[in-house]
């Protein structure tokens, strides 16, 4: 095996490329870890939820005959029937294919900024702690200046020029005005876990930097990588309805959950198959990404009492 | 006087949150005697001490009686146990900066215990708290009784409790491991304070502790605890020279002796480690935002060491004195600071990535602290892996090589996949040797690898060490404060003191006749766990606490603790204070050295 450096991580699952091997030799961390994870119901359930609203999200649209954007003139405010299964809105389109539209885009909103947002606050904040001096300047300086930009502004009058990179670069730009703050924690705790026998252990073995870091730095602040990324989820799907309101992200015709919950409040009480779908459908998307994640918290922290919840 | 015990314990049961920690306990002390109660962490003595105060948390259920002079204290009302403990009974704790509050002076703490129980005017208390400090040898007491208790080090600390403590004239005295925390320099000071306190209060006393040394030397009468009960209770002299039961003596068969016999086996051949002059320093920063340098720490300030293929070197020192600060230096594998470091022969620092990497597999470290030094969330499987695959061994191979090295240090091959902290203390010093044998070092550098253990666990661990060494023909850097341990390991030994290299040789022949007044005094602190010897024995107190490390030293930096540069000359005199002197081989570094038996 090399000893080349593995790259840095950008995900939250700090399990190194380790995969069991038929020899008998012990499960290593990534094994067990998953081992605890596959015992844990709630967490499972989570997983097995987020998995079907994937391929709600992703098979929905080639099983309804309508597309998100056609207008069914003949239909207007139906409630749910055959035909339209979960109705129509107040001009005409179909609300299944448009919900399914929209949770296909708030997931991977969701997911991809959380993900990319936590990684790079790791990194960085990680980074930062570990090397310190001029490095940590630098990066917190850095880390600063994003901080005291108007990030709204900012995604406001540059969203518009990427709108030929598709909402891909929306994605980004979500992404990398959502990790400052967590960046500076990671930082500090960081700088304590630094000066922790065991990662001056590793040093002493001759561990290169970012091998400790992914080690054993991000294992020990998981925990918070965790609780940090689910809430990350639920607060992108959120901005990017917001940014949408205000005319950036995510256009009409096409859709995501956000702008379907928008366009659907006023209506909740008098025509409410045009919000309850959408709305129960994000709530559903939140919590099982937050059974998982608490999961993968316990599963992650070898003292969590399992079974007490 | 009356013929009822002072204090008498009867059927004692203590629980917390209904596990038991005390069982059936029994316990008398007469008037002016000292009970010493000894036991393994977690027998319970702190649990018995504390339920004699009525100071237990709220989580604990008593039962049974504990009589001062008569009086049931068991079930007594809070404000009538307070009116008791200071005035006729009082306690000195491991921790004394637990016991005092941070913000208040130390005089004005002690004062305060004075008026608590008696009628002074708050003058006189004043006076009371310096004369106090004075007698429990604070230097310059007026003026350090206006000191935070913060500024103290840990033995003033002790002193200053054990002031309060006297302030009423008690007539019983409880100390729960007084000395634990401290150096055996300083605790041999704190034990002579104890002593004065009784003389000057005629108070009985108790005291609880895990080190039979300590007892052997103090108590009158000695109680064993285990597992929540007294297993062997008698006078010291008939515990220690006969004791009853298989208990007490697996326990004082464990306690390594400083007055061992075992012959070393200096290493021979090429030296597998050459330090010659090594120092290190570290900045004193101030500030937050803009730090500063405003001083400098010299941690490390000219240590030799010499380490042959084989044999096993011991590092001892006092806290502070800047052992660990040379082990990490050699780790680092970096060019030092100041003077030379020679490992198999290469020079760290002057070599490409693939000699380096080479060189970190010829040598180990084993931490202090077992729990600290393992990550806690890693299954052990990986943790023993960790330095194999960063030599590059592949994932099956490092898999087969843990189950190995946990069968080699009497661990369950199956323990691979659980996480530290599913281990106890010696599994885990375990588990860091397994992690540092696994690349097949040369040299293993411990760093006070039984100080966190208990003394059955730490022989445990000992005996793996030995028997590791003798199969793979190990070599040892093993940095300890505990000399008794040194005596039971080491083949050679250095001693350091603030920083520097004061004597060195084989084991028998320093410990046997030192000529440093530094490892003298340092080895007449050290109790042996013999009542007999203990009493013969005559201590070297050296003065004060250990100048600090941030000031440069003409001269001989020992000069303002030595006991024989008082009683030189005056032409020598002059000397100690303008030469340094000079360390060389197995040498001592001292102008005047004489050989004093102190053992
Ligand atoms: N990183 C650091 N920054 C500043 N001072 C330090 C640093 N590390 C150690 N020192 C100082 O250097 C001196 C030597 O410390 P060191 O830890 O080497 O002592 P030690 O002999 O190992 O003590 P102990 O027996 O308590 O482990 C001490 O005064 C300590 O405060
Ligand atoms: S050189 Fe002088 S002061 Fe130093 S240890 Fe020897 S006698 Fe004492
Ligand atoms: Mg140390």
């Amino acid at each position: 095996m090399s000893t080349a450096l593995e790259t840095p991580p950008e995900g939250l699952e700090p399990q190194g490329p380790e995969k069991a091997v038929p020899d008998k030799a012990p499960a290593g961390r990534g094994t067990v870890v998953l081992r605890r994870f596959l015992r844990d119901r709630t967490a499972l359930a989570g997983a097995v939820v987020l998995l079907l609203l994937f391929l709600l999200a992703f098979a929905g649209p080639y099983v309804t005959p309508w597309s998100y954007s056609h207008i069914d003139y003949t239909a207007l405010r139906a409630a749910p029937s055959a035909d339209h299964w979960w109705g129509t809105n107040r001009i005409g389109q179909d609300v299944f294919a448009q919900t399914v539209r929209g949770l296909q885009k708030s997931l991977v909103i969701g997911l991809l900024v959380a993900v990319l947002a936590t990684g790079l606050a790791s990194l960085v904040g990680a980074c930062a702690g570990y090397f310190g001096g001029w490095t940590d300047r630098l990066l917190m300086f850095f880390v600063d200046l994003l901080l005291v930009f108007p990030s709204f502004l900012v995604i406001a009058i540059i969203s518009p020029r990427l709108r030929s990179g598709g909402w891909f670069a929306f994605v980004g730009l979500l992404a990398v005005f959502g990790w400052m703050i967590t960046a500076r924690v990671v930082r500090s705790m960081t700088l304590s876990l630094k000066e922790r026998e065991f990662v001056r252990a590793a040093r002493f073995m001759g561990v290169g930097p970012f091998r400790i870091i992914w080690r054993h730095i991000l294992p020990n602040i998981a925990s918070f990588l965790i609780i940090d990324a689910t809430i990350q989820v639920g607060g992108a799907v959120m901005s990017e309805t917001a940014l949408s309101y205000f005319g950036f992200g995510v256009q009409p015709p096409d859709v995501s959950l956000g702008t379907l919950i928008a366009s659907g409040t006023s209506a909740a009480v008098t025509y409410p198959w045009m919000f309850f779908f959408a709305a129960g459908l994000l709530v559903l998307f939140v919590l099982a990404v937050n059974l998982v994640g608490d999961g993968l918290r316990d599963a992650l922290d070898p003292t969590a009492r399992r079974g007490t919840r | 006087m009356s013929t009822t015990p002072l204090l008498e314990v009867a059927g004692l049961d203590v629980d917390f949150d209904g596990r038991p920690a005390v069982r059936e306990l029994g316990l008398t002390l007469r008037r002016g005697e000292v009970l010493g109660l000894v036991g393994e962490s977690g027998s319970g003595k702190s649990a018995t001490a504390l339920a004699v105060l009525g100071l237990l948390p709220g989580n604990a259920a008593v039962r049974g009686s504990v009589r001062l002079d008569g009086t049931e204290l068991l079930g007594l009302p809070e404000r009538e146990l307070t009116r008791i403990r200071g005035r006729r009974v009082s306690m000195v704790f491991q921790d004394p900066l637990s016991a005092f509050t941070p913000v208040y002076r130390l005089g004005d703490q002690i004062a305060e215990a004075v008026r608590a129980h008696q009628d002074v005017s708050r003058e006189r208390a004043a006076e009371r708290a310096v004369e106090l400090l004075d007698l429990v040898g604070i230097p310059e007491p007026a003026l350090r009784a206006r000191s935070f208790p913060h500024e103290f080090s840990g033995g003033m600390r002790q002193r200053a409790m054990i002031a309060m403590a006297m302030a009423n004239d008690p007539d019983l005295i409880l100390a729960d491991e007084p000395t634990t925390a401290l150096d055996v320099t300083i605790q041999a000071q704190v034990l002579d304070v104890l002593r004065t306190a009784r003389q000057a209060t005629g108070a009985a006393l108790l005291l609880v502790s895990h080190d039979l040394g300590v007892i052997a030397g103090t108590a009158d009468r000695v109680a064993v605890m285990r597992d929540g009960r007294v297993v062997e209770q008698g006078t010291v002299d008939d515990v220690f020279r006969r004791p009853r039961e298989p208990y007490t003596r697996e326990l004082l068969a464990a306690v390594p002796r400083l007055d061992a016999t075992r012959r070393p086996r200096p290493g021979s051949g090429e030296p597998v480690l050459r330090v010659r002059g090594l120092t290190r320093t570290f900045p004193v920063l101030k500030g937050t935002a803009f730090r500063r340098r405003v001083g400098t720490v010299y941690a490390v300030d000219g240590v030799d060491l010499e380490v042959r293929r084989g044999e096993t070197l011991a590092l001892v020192g006092e806290s502070g004195s800047g052992k660990s600060t040379t082990l990490f230096e050699l780790l680092e594998l970096a060019r030092p600071e100041g003077g030379s470091i020679e490992l198999f022969g290469q020079q760290p620092g002057t070599l490409g990535k693939a000699a380096a990497r080479a060189l970190r597999r010829r040598i180990q470290i084993v931490f202090q602290d077992p729990m600290a030094s393992l990550d806690p969330r890693m299954p052990v499987g990986d943790i023993v892996a960790e330095p194999l695959r960063t030599q590059g061994a592949g994932r099956a191979a490092a898999g087969r090589r843990v189950r190995e090295l946990l069968a080699q240090v009497g661990l369950d091959p199956a323990d691979a996949e659980r996480y530290p902290h599913e281990f106890s203390g010696g599994q885990r010093q375990r588990i860091g040797i397994a992690r540092a044998l696994s690349v097949e070092p040369e040299l293993l550098v411990l760093d006070e690898p039984v100080s966190a253990l208990d003394v059955s666990v730490q022989a445990g661990v000992l005996e793996l060490l030995q028997r590791l060494k003798d199969e793979l023909g190990l070599a040892y850097l093993f940095v300890s404060h505990d000399l008794s341990v040194v005596r039971n390991i080491a083949d050679r030994v250095s001693v350091m003191y603030l920083g520097r290299t004061v004597e060195a040789g084989p084991v028998d022949e320093v410990f046997a006749a030192p000529r440093h007044p530094y490892t003298q005094a340092l080895l007449s602190a050290v109790p042996l766990p013999d009542p007999e010897l203990e009493r013969k024995r005559t201590r070297i107190l050296l003065a004060g606490d250990p100048p600090s490390p941030t000031r440069r030293y003409e001269g001989c930096r020992f000069r303002g603790r030595c006991p024989l540069y008082a009683e030189l000359a005056e032409q020598e005199r002059k000397r100690c204070a303008v030469d340094v002197p000079v360390f060389e081989g197995d040498g001592v570094a001292c102008h005047f050295p004489r050989v004093r038996s102190v053992v």
